[in-house]
């Protein structure tokens, strides 16, 4: 038996009927067709199925859709501008070279929105602990963390705190 | 998808209570990230589940009038980790809490859960042990506390009984006031991580910051569950900070109480290795972080290195 | 060159930031079934029997298929070009679902349901009867006597092969060797030594599941979408495990998610296929999990390898001996290619005086199968050489760098068997150019005599590495490219991109070549076989090199038909053009053309006077300056090549849709080499090992996209880093269950693990490579782990002898060292 929810996904209300056991990967990925957010292991791993819920990075595979219910959640297809225009986030991971296969590449998008919300200056070490979240096996996050460096950089230029 | 038989969102510990108790199959569920990979593994399938995961009353930390520190069960991680009170009162717990698996699970995996699943290896329970913390439970016949040192009754075993709810754990103003400690999590990696060992140190040196007027020692993986070392304690009670002999004393009376097992993850030799050296290592740390002077705390004894402390330098 | 050696910005890179690049699992239909493997529980043994009863009840399942019910069709599974040569085929050891069980884990039957928990609980539902054997899940037991066969029809005992290689001389060997050298030096000058030095299992680790969805399309085909790295492989191998006709088979690939060897190999999509067509063509998912993907896929091979080094007490290398066991796990998968390739460089990198021997040998063993994984052998191979290469200099007392430089692999070399030459060596200036860069003398001299309980060491490894499989296999690729009416071009090619980065040098490649711009390439990501050319796929580090030959040649087709047609344009006074919007471009094309040439007639312009550059017909540079003339782009332009391709397309006169299509048939074959340096600080008594500073140096021709490269190269030394300290896939000895096939417990470098990497380059331009470009994909996986190794070793005088060193490990030899 369905359940009826409410979300606020990418910006949008959403009233949505959900099968109580499903994982917020399973919903977002299956009824909302947000395939950016990815499923690598299923038990909160690798990170690769990374969204914010309430602006913390979470874990979608190991949460339930019924606890989103009420909350704000955000996937990578919401950081695009109305335009199509690229989030500086996107941009620096483009410009740094920091994809490849490209399959961590959302979930870590998100978790550098949760850090670049802090408007927090980090040095590479402790951005090294802040996506310690997310296994990649094609960057050596080398450069993953330069372009990390860079946008937390850029953002606490403007609005540090 | 989960094979969840049925699931129930609580909308207070007490309906949390009454939903127990009218399903004897049903499971607590509070952030999920242990009980959830626990269903996926397919040994606890067709499970009812009755959540209290959003209910806010458990997420508080708070001081009582008498300057105990209540930390509420459903807090995350992240929650205690970033809290002020905690920060001031027991920050070594915040410490623990900050190296358990990554952000992500930080974020939603709480501390009543880490506690509640009676694992050995849980980085939040040798810490609470250290500070004879109780836990608060709360079920059909009321409140009750337990002290966590007797809350583990064997490997992923606690005397929770099915029908009550964890709601908080309560610091004694004595037990933290006074004291800095240092906790350290020996995995194989820095990340992402189930501890091979977990070590806790906390001291309250005397005024002048000369003495170790007291000391806790606990461990994670030490044995079957979270463990005390009350004879390692009792041991450098009162020895002076200079004493290069604190760190011997404390490490090889640590080992005549702790029960480490083989298992393929680590043997139990490494594992003795590991509690001898990082119970050393614990120690000055929170030596150190209780304001003593570096000058005057005796330096960590090495082989080879009694007279002789030079290593290579940085090489520009 | 204009476009080759730039840092384009990856093109798929769009796509993958924002989420929207599509991977297998994201182009499933709505209402798809989803199948289960049900794996065996045991080892070894004989499935007698299936209760389906109580499965069969779950509500929402659809089917249960069991190795009762497969087809009787064995197949090979190794991502090779499948041979037309009896004797080089691979090893067909496997049904789609196999009755007989050879390791824990293996596949014998399946569920397809209406959702994944209904398949689930089938699972586990089912009843499953066996006739049970003792596990021989090492190779020890897999070889000792009375151990049972795995693959009873196909081999007598467990050895797929075992090979004998040797330089100096077919009749080499060792032994002789030692009798030779003491007579020819003295017994008192000469030193043996005799090692043992191991490999660990190793899992991919690639962050996208094994996953494929299956349909019968109404044409009869059957489709699958899957994350391969070997569409085309896939799809004969698919038609001969359903023993069906090659060209009922349709594979597509999309983005993937990594590989890195393990999707070298036909994995699950014959059962997906077999699944699809179990339920009457419906569309069926097979998502392969985490647990599943580490010990039911591919591993890479953990070899055992006693090692021999002959030396004279003042260093100079004589001669050295390897013999190599690969636990090659249940099934062949790629046989004895990985361990053949071990040995291989083992013999090449050092240039023993005297010579050198290989003994090989790949063994069945219950335990999960192992397959190709980047750098196929040689990490094990390096780790051996490596090694061996400081111990023998721990014993003369020589600097392991300068060892390295007179003992190593020469300049002009060529390897006897194969006849691969070296044809650009950088191998010795990219130890100078490491040495310089960790400051390697300051350091040894620095690190000398310390006391302490933390250590500082610095180490080394060097390595080879051939491009791509030529003469060893067939080396082809395929290339198609084709016209646009606005000039610009779709760019199809057979080798894929696993996130290596190769649609992005194969468009940087087809601009160099076409002069058509990057931006107005569109490089088609998806693989389809029905409308791909064929190329065998991504592996050997070949795609750069093989595959843009074949863009390279293809280009150059492409080229040549677009100048053909400028000609006839320029040449003709066609009716057509002067009736065409273009009629006055053309003409004032042709007046420049006359005037600047000094050309009277039209029927002189000639297509060798042409040119593309950006986008534009043009007068050929080279040609005007062998008439003494210079000019710049602007006025040598005739016109865009938009006029051309739309003329082309739309000409009443001469319509001509412009495309190419070339296979390349590649017959040439160069070493890459590098080597990586490393300093390091060891905490004894923790047995930590934190690495402080490390490079790789590569020696891999010209860098088509140097950013890229650079970034591949991070990957795999964080590969190699977690060979060297954390990454081992542990079997249980006694049931062959895996103890730690999660990525919780299976421990890839987290970014808290991974120190910052440093990458430098030594470019030369391989006259065989075709833009100067050799192998890169997989070196950089090689030599981290030695190196460290090797500076654990200088920092504590411990030579740790099996990988990965651990903690565990490590404490184990300093206090066996006395040094805690």
């Amino acid at each position: 038996m369905l359940k009826i929810i409410h979300m606020n996904v990418n910006g949008k209300d959403t009233e949505l009927a959900v099968d109580e056991r499903e994982a917020l990967l399973d919903t977002l990925r299956n009824r909302l067709g947000l395939t950016s957010v990815k499923k690598g292991c299923e038990v909160g791993e690798c990170g690769a199925c990374t969204v914010l819920v309430d602006g913390k990075a979470i874990d979608s595979c190991i949460y339930l859709t019924m606890w989103a219910d009420g909350k704000k959640v955000m996937t990578t297809e919401g950081l695009k501008g109305p335009g199509g225009e690229l989030s500086p986030i996107q941009k620096a991971f483009i410009e740094e070279a920091a994809v490849q296969c490209g399959f961590c590449t959302p979930g870590l998008i998100m978790t550098a929105v949760e850090i670049v919300g802090t408007g927090k200056k980090y040095n590479r070490e402790e951005l090294k602990k802040l996506i310690s979240g997310h296994l990649c096996r094609c960057t050596g996050y080398e450069n993953i963390l330069n372009a990390m460096e860079r946008i937390v950089d850029e953002t606490y230029k403007v609005c540090g705190k | 998808m989960f094979d969840i038989k049925s699931f129930y969102e609580a909308t207070s510990v007490a309906d949390a209570i009454r939903a127990l108790k009218a399903d004897e199959d049903a499971e607590l569920i509070s952030g999920g990230t242990d009980v959830l990979i626990r269903l996926r593994e397919g040994k606890k399938a067709d499970l009812s589940l009755v959540s209290i995961h959003n209910i806010a009353e458990l997420k508080k930390i708070e001081k009582d009038a008498c300057g105990n520190i209540i930390i509420g069960a459903g807090a995350s991680f992240s929650d205690i980790t970033n809290n002020e009170i905690i920060k001031e009162g027991a920050n070594v717990l915040g410490e623990a809490a900050d190296t358990v698996g990554g952000p992500q699970i930080r974020n939603v995996g709480t501390i009543g859960g880490n506690i509640c699943n009676g694992a050995t290896s849980a980085d939040t329970a040798s810490t609470l042990l250290s500070f004879d913390a109780a836990v608060v439970l709360e079920g059909p016949e009321g409140v009750r506390e337990v002290a966590v040192r007797e809350f583990y009754c064997g490997p992923g075993k606690t005397v929770r009984r099915h029908d009550e709810v964890c709601t908080s754990f309560k610091i004694k103003n004595e037990e933290w006031e006074g004291f800095e400690g240092h906790y350290i999590k020996y995995g194989k990696r820095n990340a992402m991580e189930i501890a091979t060992l977990g070590c806790v140190v906390r001291v309250k040196l005397s005024a002048d910051k000369k003495y170790i007027e007291d000391a806790r020692l606990a461990f994670g993986v030490a044995g079957p569950t979270p463990l005390r070392c009350l004879k390692a304690e009792a041991a450098v009670k009162g020895m002076s900070v200079s004493d290069a002999d604190i760190y011997e004393k404390l490490a090889t009376t640590a080992l005549t109480e702790v029960n480490p097992r083989s298992s393929w993850r680590a043997s139990k030799e490494f594992r003795l290795q590991l509690i001898s050296e990082l119970s050393k290592r614990a120690l000055r740390e929170a030596i150190l972080k209780s304001g003593a002077d570096e000058d005057k705390v005796a330096p960590l004894p090495y082989k080879g290195e009694e007279n002789d402390t030079e290593s290579a330098g940085e090489v520009r | 060159m204009n476009t080759v050696g730039k840092d384009l910005i990856r093109v798929d890179a769009y796509g993958k930031v924002t989420g929207e690049a599509h991977y297998t699992a994201d182009l499933e239909p709505k209402g798809i079934l989803h199948a289960k493997v049900l794996h065996s529980e045991i080892a070894n043994g004989v499935v007698k029997n299936f209760d389906l009863t109580e499965a069969l009840k779950v509500p929402g399942v659809v089917k249960i298929v069991t190795c009762f019910d497969v087809p009787d069709c064995q197949f090979p599974t190794a991502g090779h070009p499948w041979s037309v040569e009896k004797a080089h085929q691979d090893i067909c050891d496997r049904k789609i679902l196999n009755k007989r069980v050879r390791f824990y884990g293996d596949d014998i039957a399946a569920v397809v349901a209406e959702d994944e928990v209904a398949a689930a609980r089938a699972l586990k539902l089912i009843k499953v009867e066996y006739e049970e054997y003792e596990p021989i899940v090492t190779v020890e037991k897999a070889l000792s006597e009375g151990a049972t066969p795995l693959h009873e029809d196909l081999r007598k005992d467990n050895i797929i092969v075992k090979s004998h290689m040797t330089m100096g001389g077919p009749d080499f060997s060792f032994e002789k060797a030692v009798d030779e050298a003491s007579e020819k030096y003295g017994k008192d000058n000469i030193e043996v030594i005799d090692r043992v030095y191991n490999t660990p299992r190793i899992s991919h680790c690639h962050l996208e599941l094994p996953v494929s969805w299956a349909y019968v399309d109404t044409n009869g085909k059957i489709t699958i979408t899957s994350s391969t790295q070997i569409p085309h492989i896939v799809k004969s191998c698919t038609a001969m495990a359903l023993g069906v006709p090659v060209g009922k088979i349709r594979i597509i690939k999309p983005y993937i998610g990594g590989g890195f060897g393990n999707k070298q190999d036909v994995l699950y999509e014959p059962l997906n296929a077999f699944l699809s067509m179990q339920v009457g063509g419906r569309p069926v998912r097979l998502e392969i999990s985490r647990e599943e993907t580490i010990s039911c896929t591919r591993t890479r091979h953990a070899i055992e390898g006693r090692c021999r080094a002959l030396f004279t007490k003042d260093g100079k290398l004589l001669a050295r001996k390897l013999e190599a066991y690969a636990n090659n796990g249940a099934y062949a998968s790629h046989g004895h290619a990985i361990c053949a390739n071990c040995g291989t460089v083992f013999k090449d990198l050092y240039a023993d005086e005297m010579g050198a021997e290989v003994d090989c040998a790949t063994v069945y063993t219950s335990s999960p199968t192992a397959g190709a994984m980047r750098a196929y052998g040689i990490p094990q191979s390096i780790w051996f050489t490596e090694c061996l290469a400081d111990d023998i200099c721990n014993i003369t007392g020589e600097d392991p760098c300068d060892f390295r430089v007179r003992s190593c692999m020469q300049e002009g070399f060529v390897d006897p068997g194969t006849k691969i030459p070296f044809l650009t060596y950088g191998l010795k200036k990219c130890i100078e150019e490491g040495r310089k860069y960790i400051k390697w003398d300051e350091k040894r001299a620095a690190y000398k005599n310390q006391k302490g309980h933390i250590r500082r060491g610095v180490g080394m490894a060097i390595f080879c590495y051939k491009t791509g499989v030529h003469p060893i296999s067939l080396e082809t690729a395929s290339c198609r490219m084709v016209l646009n009416q606005d000039g610009s071009m779709q760019l199809v090619m057979g080798a894929t991109e696993i996130g290596q980065g190769a649609d992005t040098v194969f468009t940087q490649m087809a601009a160099e070549t076409t002069g058509i711009s990057c931006d107005k390439i569109y490089i088609v990501s998806t693989q389809d076989t029905d409308v791909t050319p064929f190329d065998t796929g991504a592996y050997a580090s070949r795609q750069t090199y093989v595959s843009g030959k074949a863009c390279k040649k293809c280009g150059e087709l492409l080229r040549e038909r677009i100048l053909e047609y400028a000609a006839y344009m320029l040449v003709n006074e066609i009716s057509d053009i002067s009736k065409t919007v273009y009629a006055e471009t053309v003409k004032a094309a042709k007046d420049m053309m006359k005037s600047a040439l000094g050309i009277a007639e039209d029927s002189d312009i000639k297509p060798e006077m042409l040119d593309i550059e950006n986008n534009a017909i043009v007068m050929r540079e080279s040609y005007l300056k062998e008439r003494g003339s210079e000019k710049g782009f602007e006025e040598r332009k005739l016109f865009e090549l938009s006029v051309l391709a739309d003329t082309a397309f739309y000409s009443l006169d001469r319509s001509q849709h412009i495309t190419a299509e070339v296979t390349n048939h590649c017959k040439e074959n160069t070493f890459a080499s590098g080597c990586c340096f490393a300093d390091i600080e060891v905490d004894m008594p923790l047995g930590k090992v934190t690495v402080k500073d490390v490079v790789n140096v590569h020696d891999s021709g010209i860098l088509i996209n140097p950013k890229l490269a650079e970034a591949q190269v991070h990957g795999g030394m964080s590969m190699s880093l977690g060979f060297g300290l954390s990454e081992e896939l542990l079997i249980d000895e006694k049931t062959g269950k895996p103890y730690n096939n999660n990525l919780l417990d299976y421990k890839i470098p987290t970014a808290m693990d991974t120190p910052d990497l440093k990458v430098r380059f030594v470019q030369l331009d391989d006259p065989s490579g075709p833009y100067g470009n050799k192998a890169l994909g997989e070196p950089p996986a090689i030599p981290v782990a030695p190196a460290i190794r090797n500076a654990i070793l200088n920092a504590t005088g411990v030579a740790m002898n099996e990988a990965p060193m651990t903690s565990e490990r490590l404490i184990k030899a300093f206090k066996e060292a006395e040094l805690i």
